[in-house]
């Protein structure tokens, strides 16, 4: 009997186009555009002067504080300019604007970054691990962002038992996490080690949802020998790659409302941040590019690439066959819980797992219809929450009964909205209801 | 492509497809072996009380949407509809049509617009509708056509008693009550609480599809059959003679008026069976599913707000 969290969640239709696909890389564009916030956090502090040249890997923005992360260049070249640029989602954002010469191009070409040796691995103190993690700029590639450092360091007192790496990749199309499991075993082994090392934990457990039966195949076939790491097949349901579903499926505990995965002894990190550890570590090669998923019910030829981080969203999106003349959203992560965005101009940052073109007819909602109170949402919710109740409530601006109902558990995974035969934006309404929720708590401390 | 407009709204982007209109229709899908045998067993009477019944309900949900409210007409999501049909089931098949229709008005009128139209009602439609009737009508709506032989007959059928009329008036003992005929519909009763297999076919159907889960007519079912095993009666006597599989299935699930969550459900569903029971054993009426129902519909809000579900990760309160 396969694992799996017990309370809530969906089947979701998977729509994986691209499981059979390998990796296929996008080379570094002459021009890359890269921002200073692709993190949860505070947005890093740049670094660098128009006219500037750096060179590949080189440190351009500077974490702000213990919640925020290093941005390094992707290609070597000259800084053309610093300024505000709009992100994929609207909104304006510092952003340095890096320009290659055939001398850059060239140069790139022929150094690559240097690897560690064994022996300078084994010499590595868990803290140099975590000061490498950081001066990196790793955070959580599974779409959170959040700075893995700051998850390395377990608050004082608090002590992991249990690393719990996340290769659920529950959401549709999004196939990225498959594809680099498949190509890249050795290499989430090895990262997983250096984070085994970095926060003493000696037993670490690969959580995979067994639709993808071939990469849990590969990582066993590869972890051979090896003691302490595991692969743990998990039921398919949505949305086993929350954090908590997570650890409920494969510990069986449940972490406390309003506390940390630490408080029940687990970390959690995606396969693609224990990959991007491994580059760090052992290849010295800072987070500069990431693995994605190009998808769509449409799109000519859906892959999964290697993406240079600020490379335009366009670039990547042509790599698949371009954008099919339907196309009516155009998504960065998954349809469940990813964001629309208003343009492809802009560049590729760490957070993006994925990009789904939906086409037209797909992409509007459809009228909504009174709640006819059949509980689906309830019955949904991973959380064991009542959205039903939780809209209305925002609605009339009930904040504290909100906040009683529990609002700020919600991980907003979409299971309610998806589920409503209604239609109606439950989670647009508990969204806002959350942040206001939170405000609000925020003025009363 | 740059110059298109790209949609841009909240996640999830993805719908699972299921609609009000479709679950309701899917509800009238699974009415159809009840209604198909009620027009079997009682031919024309059948048939007119069916259509008078639908097309008073429909008529009623239009009026009061266009002359009343000026509002969208949502007639086609088929709620109207299954108000109609279910009030049919739960009617006698010699009952004037202007009786039928009085019915229609109330539980369009009464049961849902009064509160505010789909989805806000408290009390079920088409159980208040013919509450409203056995009240107001009590000859009319207790005279039983008896089914086969009346498949030409309307108002002029021969009636006779229920099972469970029979049985309060001690003129039949609860082990000479045949089951199998029961069962397959041999027996007096309104159009559609007959025929016990085709309610059974099409709570099948709405299990498969999950448009209802099976904790409210399970848990109806077994407090009814556990309630009379206890009082010494044949549990399948109370399950087969009467409404429960009509009301365990298809009435008391009606969204709008039951709990929410699931363990709700089952207290709802326990509730039902036992206040049936109790009605049915030492009340004035021989049955007393709708009663139960309808009074259980008004403790909805209050099961609601006492039987959450649990959250993920609560703390415990020391």
């Amino acid at each position: 009997m396969l694992k799996t969290f017990k309370k809530g969640g969906i089947h979701v239709p998977e729509y994986k186009l691209t499981a059979e696909k390998p990796i296929v890389d996008i080379p570094a564009p002459r021009e890359v555009v890269v921002t200073f916030s692709q993190h949860i956090g505070a947005m890093a502090v740049c670094d660098v002067k128009p006219g500037d040249h750096v060179v590949k890997g080189q440190i351009i923005a500077k974490a702000n504080g213990v919640v925020s992360a290093n941005i390094h260049t992707p290609i070597s070249g000259k800084v053309k300019t610093i300024g505000k640029w709009k992100t994929a989602f609207g909104y304006p954002c510092d952003t340095v604007t890096i320009v290659a010469s055939d001398e850059d191009v060239q140069y790139d070409a022929e150094h690559g970054f240097e690897p560690r040796t064994e022996e300078e691995i084994k010499a590595l103190t868990p803290e140099d691990i975590k000061e490498i993690v950081a001066d990196a700029g790793v955070v959580g590639l599974g779409g959170a962002t959040f700075p893995t450092k700051v998850k390395l360091c377990p608050p004082p007192g608090m002590h992991a038992d249990i690393l719990i790496i996340n290769g659920a990749e529950c959401e549709p199309f999004l196939t990225n996490d498959h594809a680099l499991m498949l190509a890249c075993p050795d290499e989430i082994i090895e990262g997983v080690k250096y984070i085994m090392r970095a926060t003493g934990v000696n037993r670490a457990v690969i959580g995979v949802e067994d639709n993808k039966r071939d990469a849990i195949c590969n990582l066993e076939k590869h972890l051979e020998g090896e003691s302490g790491i595991s692969v743990m097949p998990l039921k398919t349901k949505y949305p086993q790659g929350g954090e908590k579903q997570l650890i409920k499926a494969v510990t069986g505990k449940e972490v406390p409302n309003g506390a940390l995965p630490i408080s029940v002894g687990a970390i959690v990190q995606n396969v693609g941040t224990a990959y991007a550890i491994y580059r760090a570590v052992k290849l010295r090669e800072p987070l500069i590019s990431r693995i994605l998923t190009v998808s769509g019910k449409h799109v000519q030829s859906p892959g999964n690439f290697r993406v240079f981080l600020g490379t335009p969203l366009k670039t990547v999106i042509e790599a698949a066959g371009g954008i099919p003349e339907d196309t009516g959203k155009i998504i960065l992560g998954g349809p469940m819980m990813g964001k629309a965005i208003v343009s492809i101009d802009a560049p590729t940052i760490k957070g993006v797992s994925g990009v789904v073109l939906i086409p037209e007819d797909e992409a509007r909602r459809t009228q909504e219809n009174p709640c006819i109170r059949c509980g689906a949402c309830v019955e949904a919710c991973p959380m064991g929450l009542e959205p039903y109740m939780l809209m209305p409530l925002t609605e009339n601006g009930e904040w504290e009964m909100l906040n009683e109902h529990g609002v700020r558990n919600c991980i907003e995974c979409g299971c309610c909205a998806y589920s409503c035969p209604s239609n109606r934006p439950l989670l647009d309404f508990i969204r806002l209801g959350k942040f206001k929720v939170n405000e609000m708590m925020r003025k009363k401390s | 492509m740059s110059n298109r407009r790209l949609i841009v709204s909240g996640s999830p982007h993805i719908h699972t497809g299921s609609s009000v209109k479709s679950r309701m229709w899917g509800v009238v899908i699974a009415l159809l072996p009840a209604l198909a045998f009620s027009l079997y067993a009682f031919g024309i009477g059948a048939l007119v009380v069916i259509a008078v019944s639908v097309l008073g309900c429909v008529m009623t949900e239009y009026l009061i949407q266009r002359y009343l409210i000026k509002g969208e007409l949502t007639i086609t999501n088929g709620s109207a509809v299954i108000t109609g049909l279910l009030l049919a089931m739960n009617l006698p098949s010699n009952l004037p049509v202007w009786i039928v229709l009085i019915g229609c008005v109330v539980a369009i009128g009464l049961g849902k617009y009064a509160f505010g139209g789909l989805g806000q009602n408290i009390f079920n439609p088409a159980i208040l509708g013919r509450v409203f009737l056995l009240i107001s009508f009590p000859q009319q709506m207790t005279s039983w056509p008896l089914p086969m032989v009346n498949r030409a007959s309307y108002l002029d059928a021969t009636t006779g008693a229920t099972i469970l009329g029979k049985m309060k008036l001690n003129e039949l003992v609860p082990d000479n009550v045949d089951l199998m005929g029961a069962f397959m519909g041999q027996m007096g009763g309104s159009l559609g609480e007959m025929c016990g297999l085709a309610i059974l076919l099409g709570g099948a159907y709405l299990l498969v599809r999950r448009i209802i889960s099976w904790h409210i007519p399970v848990s109806i079912i077994a407090t009814v059959a556990l309630f009379s095993w206890c009082a010494g009666i044949n549990p399948l006597v109370s399950i087969l003679s009467g409404g429960v599989l009509l009301g365990a299935v298809f009435m008391a699930t009606d969204y709008v008026t039951s709990p929410m969550t699931h363990k709700g459900m089952v207290l709802y569903g326990v509730m039902i069976g036992v206040i049936t029971m109790i009605i049915r054993l030492w009340g004035a009426y021989p049955e007393g599913v709708s009663f139960a129902i309808l009074i259980m519909n008004g403790f909805t809000p209050l099961i609601n707000k006492y039987m959450r579900p649990r959250q993920f990760g609560e703390r415990k309160v020391k």
